[in-house]
């Protein structure tokens, strides 16, 4: 199906046409180009998915030239698709191009606007290489791909320092992911023979048994790569930092795809993980304590995006939970619904901070609800969908998930119920607090500064309407997803048919009483919210929550803090080998200088060494 | 294709036509070097075309030199030495538009040397008698010198002796350790022949052959070069001028790699195989301390320097993994880091030319005045990085798998030098282009026709390499089957 290249070719010929280009085009262009090449890769998508549900083919394949052969080792670009990737293409092209139609309206008065539509398109074209190769080294080329746009995009307002500081902390902290990665390819390579994912997924399943422990490690490592991409414990300190890029961006690459990656790459390999229990454990446990830490952290931010952010790494850990705890298909069910309302979130809270003039202190918002009708209604569906209200999206995937951790023949599987539920019920505390400190209670800035028109009025048909689709997605995206990911895994996940006995119940009325209580809280004058914030223990506890658990002070003074201080102190900048030849010059100089000091053109010195010499010579003989 | 070897004597005669054509004009020199450059560019372009003979020969001319001591003038040409052979050639066109503006006397000296350093050079990848080999390592060597020495910045004379002390006395190692092979097969066959294939099937063991190995390694990794005899590197490439640099790191660091590759491994296989786990620490010692050396410098040109000898340690682990993967990616290394590396170069001597200054606290926001410059540099850090699509990629991802097959551990600690790239690589991106502008900067031309060209061209080889590197794989296939290796 030769047809299937021209989906990641797309957005790469947009991408070429706007990097040759220089900027020179009219923005106009620009968005057809940037904007359009996306939407028809969507276009393609849907004819693809429609043919793959009409004929009975379990793939798609289609090759093209050899990347690279020495001996057996054979690399060719080759795109190989099934149900599970043809959900993440969907995704990713569909949100993806909704992302880009809405980013035409949203970046239209920054500076490099042809820039940024070619990093974006660079973007979702990589992050369909990683998601169709055939090999793990075409999913590696994807996975470096989108880290880099990541990186670019991070820093894409790259006159502020800080900007690029945490562009290059995203990358170099993902790349120590990558680098298990890798490590996990050479390993698969040698175990294998082959980096081909089908031939190793047959290689599993027929070669290899339960107790071995290549395997365990492979999977290790492979879930090393997918910790770093999707921003799980313990590497998953880069994420708050990497708001700093444009908000379009955050949904697409640090909300909706980019950080799914590395659940699609745990659950591409699920023929190895099923073999071990120990990566299972190790999964599920990563997704559990970032799921855990991160709801805590979000009850304490004070910035909109931080707090999404980190309900964005919570919110993958329910994936890597999910995955771990064997419910696979609702994993990727709530990788889809997930992509939905975390992308509407995003950009809903990107048109209230522009704005509010690049605001993205809560505390100075307040009251919004009136003044920014649109992206009110936006942050409610999703923070609905996200907080799992029934009927919502999120509340589909997040219950089979739920449900399916009860199930799970884990030892500790009770224990793990309960954390992921306390999590949920943190997940509606932040959520409350969230809409409640942007959207009600009393304004906190000067309101007659709001930059309404900017964004709602010129480009409205830019930005409502792809805003719209996206919150109609949140909505029923669930039902869709019972279509789309009910059978890709035979593992009964989704299906787990809704029986009213207590644990179901007490799933689905958690969130609502964390919504209650989140009310009362935050919104409601019953407590005094002064006295709360004042007490020792709590300010202890959000100042050690708020700095994300102390991650980033520990990483800073064991590795950064060290390195840069030899780096910089000039305690080696000359490096110490050098010294060595250093001594060789000096000690050639030295003797130099010596024997030239014997030239002290007097005859009487001269006469003086002769006969010294002479004398020498004549006591050595007689000595001998 | 004997004509094929006219190659060298045209480039030894356009250096002297260059030279002398200054009288008439001044910028005469640049021209004659530069399309004499384009035209042996073609000209390998055109054999590589043509295809190798059956025994995967490009091209062939032997005739005698001093037959009294079996001394010929013996060149061959396989895949490896051709693909070299290009690097070089084209390379000549970058080293000579990036001084193009630069020299601000004697050009036509300045040509002679470029062009006798490239004619040399050439002689090394195609000759296959070990005396006319070390003939043409001394020949490379000398013009070299006077490139850092005549034009190179402020302390260009220090940095020219130590170059010179550093390969000369290496050198003098290996010319005794080739004098010892011949005369010690010599004395077992009775022939006296400097012929490399006769040579090869010198059957010397033990103790003699670790020797003479060590006599070659130690030419060949001074040249590459490896820590810990690596420190005539940053000194001469940051004084060079910028087509010295662009020389010295995109071909002359190549040399020491193919010494390795055709001469100690295949002259003497038992002794190197014995000697992997040495080599490749060599390797790992010079990615990591390489890497983290980059990380401390201020000076932009410096900071490049010492990124190459990091590279240079992937060709270490590659070759001595003894596996035809890594093999492989140490030859790809060669290549894709030859592009990329003197196109940072030459990025550093734009910057030089335009800012006069190397140093990256000077710089800082360079995006918004320049920003084809800008672009331009993060294409190549991030080849230089190692992504995927990217030339770099390809050899060191090779370099690593095959390194795998023999040492889990130090292929490991040679991985953790991909993040160490990352973090040199950005920092140095961060000092110079992004950030806040610079105020002492208010005015700086971006890349214009001539610059962009070339840097244009060196863009598109470093996709080809990342996204077709069959092209390159195949061509050395005959020499690598040659050699027996495992995957």
């Amino acid at each position: 199906m030769h047809l299937l290249w021209t989906i990641p070719a797309l957005p790469l010929a947009g991408f070429l046409v706007l990097f040759l280009t220089e900027g020179r085009l009219p923005r106009s262009v620009v968005s057809i180009i940037g904007a359009g090449s996306v939407g028809l890769s969507a276009l393609l998508t849907g004819y693809v998915v429609w043919q793959f549900a009409a004929s009975d083919a379990t793939e798609f394949v289609s090759s093209s030239w050899t990347w690279m052969t020495v001996g057996n080792f054979d690399v060719s670009f080759r795109l190989w698709i099934d149900e599970l990737s043809l959900v993440m293409v969907s995704v990713i092209t569909g949100v993806g191009f909704l992302i880009h139609w809405y980013a035409t309206g949203y970046m239209s008065e920054e500076e490099g606007y042809s820039r940024f539509f070619c990093y974006m398109n660079l973007f979702v074209f990589a992050m369909l290489m990683l998601v169709m190769g055939d090999s793990l080294l075409l999913l590696f080329l994807g996975w470096e791909g989108v880290g880099l746009c990541s990186y670019l995009l991070i820093g894409f307002f790259h006159k502020v320092p800080e900007f690029g500081y945490a562009a290059r902390k995203a990358f170099v902290v993902t790349r120590v992911g990558d680098t298990f990665l890798i490590i996990a390819l050479f390993l698969l390579f040698r175990e294998v023979g082959s980096l081909n994912i089908q031939e190793g997924l047959l290689f599993a399943r027929e070669s290899m048994s339960e107790a071995s422990t290549i395997n365990t490690i492979i999977c290790l490592l492979l879930l090393g790569g997918a910790v770093g991409k999707s921003a799980q414990v313990p590497l998953q300190t880069w994420l708050p930092d990497a708001m700093a890029g444009p908000t379009p961006v955050s949904a697409l690459i640090h909300a909706a795809t980019m950080v799914t990656a590395g659940v699609y790459l745990i659950a591409r390999m699920q023929d190895f993980f099923m073999l071990s229990q120990t990566a299972m454990l190790c999964v599920a446990v990563v997704g559990l304590l970032t799921l855990f830490i991160a709801s805590f952290t979000a009850l304490v931010q004070s910035d909109i995006k931080r707090v999404l952010a980190f309900s964005t790494m919570s919110q993958i850990g329910y994936m890597f939970f999910a995955l771990g705890v064997g419910a696979w298909s609702a994993g990727l069910f709530h990788l889809m619904t997930h992509a939905f309302f975390k992308a509407l979130l995003f950009l809903a809270s990107g048109s209230v901070i522009l704005a509010m003039h690049h605001e993205q202190d809560m505390f100075k918002m307040g009251g919004l609800r009136k003044k920014l009708p649109v992206p009110f209604i936006g942050m409610l569906v999703g923070s609905a969908a996200l907080v799992a209200l029934p009927l919502t999206s999120g509340f589909f995937s997040k219950d089979a998930i739920l449900l399916a951790a009860w199930k799970s023949e884990f030892d500790y599987s009770t224990l793990f119920w309960i954390v992921a539920v306390i999590a949920a019920f943190l997940t509606s505390l932040y959520t409350v607090r969230m809409m409640v400190l942007t959207f009600f209670g009393k304004p906190q800035s000067e309101m007659h500064e709001l930059k309404r028109d900017s964004l709602w009025h010129p480009n409205r048909i830019r930005t409502v309407v792809p805003f719209g689709l996206l919150a109609i997605l949140s909505i029923a995206g669930g039902w869709l997803g019972f279509e789309f990911t009910g059978d890709l895994f035979d593992d009964k996940g989704v299906h787990a048919e809704f029986h009213f006995d207590p644990i179901a119940l007490l799933t689905l009325a958690i969130p609502l009483a964390g919504v209650v209580l989140g009310y009362f809280l935050f919104a409601s004058d019953l407590i005094d919210r002064r006295r709360l914030i004042k007490n020792r223990v709590s300010v202890v506890l959000s100042k050690f929550w708020g700095s994300g658990w102390g991650f980033d002070k520990v990483y800073d003074t064991l590795i950064v803090n060290p390195f840069r201080f030899i780096a910089q102190t000039r305690v080696n900048r000359n490096d110490i080998v050098d010294l060595f030849f250093k001594l060789i010059k000096f000690l050639a100089s030295l003797f130099h200088h010596i024997l030239s000091m014997l030239q002290t053109g007097h005859v009487r010195w001269y006469a003086f060494t002769m006969l010294g010499g002479l004398l020498l010579v004549l006591l050595t003989v007689m000595w001998i | 294709m004997s004509t094929f070897f006219l190659l060298i004597p045209v480039l030894l005669v356009a250096g002297v036509v260059a030279w002398l054509s200054e009288r008439v004009r001044s910028t005469l020199p640049n021209w004659i070097a530069l399309i004499t450059f384009i035209a042996t560019t073609l000209w390998v372009i055109v054999i590589w075309l043509n295809g190798p003979n059956a025994e995967g020969l490009y091209a062939e001319w032997v005739k005698p030199w001093i037959p009294r001591f079996g001394i010929d003038f013996r060149f061959e040409v396989d895949g490896l030495s051709l693909m070299l052979i290009g690097l070089t050639t084209f390379l000549g066109i970058v080293a000579v538009v990036s001084s193009w503006t630069e020299t601000k006397t004697r050009h036509g000296f300045f040509q002679f040397n470029i062009l006798w350093v490239m004619a040399g050079v050439v002689g090394v990848f195609s000759a296959f008698d070990l005396f006319l080999f070390f003939f043409f390592w001394e020949v490379m060597l000398i013009p070299m010198y006077f490139l850092i020495a005549i034009w190179g910045h402020e302390e260009k004379e220090y940095a020219s002796m130590k170059f010179f002390l550093f390969t000369q006395i290496s050198g003098l190692l290996m010319l005794v350790a080739i004098i010892a092979l011949v005369w010690i097969h010599y004395n077992i066959s009775g022939t006296l022949s400097f012929d490399y294939d006769v040579l090869k099937n010198a059957e010397i063991g033990g103790a003699t052959a670790r020797l003479l190995m060590l006599g070659f390694f130690i030419a060949f990794i001074t040249k590459l070069p490896s820590v810990p005899v690596h420190t005539w590197l940053p000194d001469a490439h940051t004084q060079a001028p910028t087509a010295g640099s662009v020389i010295l790191a995109g071909i002359l660091l190549k040399t020491g790699a193919y010494g390795i590759i055709r001469f100690v491994v295949t002259l003497f296989p038992e002794a190197s195989q014995e000697f992997w786990m040495w080599g490749m620490t060599f390797g790992v010692i010079s990615i990591l301390y390489g890497g983290y050396l980059a990380y401390s410098q201020i000076d932009f040109k410096r900071l490049v320097a010492y990124s190459s000898i990091a590279h240079m340690g992937f060709i270490l682990v590659g070759v001595y993994s003894f596996t035809e993967l890594g093999t492989q990616g140490a030859i790809i290394t060669m290549i894709a880091h030859g592009f990329s590396t003197a196109a940072l170069f030459m990025m550093a001597g734009a910057l030089q030319e335009r800012l006069h200054t190397r140093e990256m606290s000077q710089m800082g926001g360079l995006w918004v005045r320049a920003p084809r410059m800008g672009a331009v540099t993060m294409f190549f850090v991030i080849a230089s990085v190692g992504m995927p699509g990217l030339g770099n990629f390809i050899g060191e991802f090779l370099v690593l798998i095959g390194a795998f097959q023999k040492s889990v551990v130090l292929t490991v600690f040679a991985t953790i030098g991909i993040v160490v790239a990352a973090v040199y690589g950005l920092s140095l991106m961060q000092r110079s282009f992004q950030g806040v502008p610079n105020p002492d900067v208010s005015q700086m031309p971006d890349f214009a026709f001539r610059e962009m060209s070339v840097m244009v061209l060196l863009m598109i080889a470093l996709v080809w390499v990342g996204i077709y590197p069959q092209s390159l794989l195949r061509m050395t296939e005959s020499f690598l089957s040659g050699l027996g290796y495992p995957l």
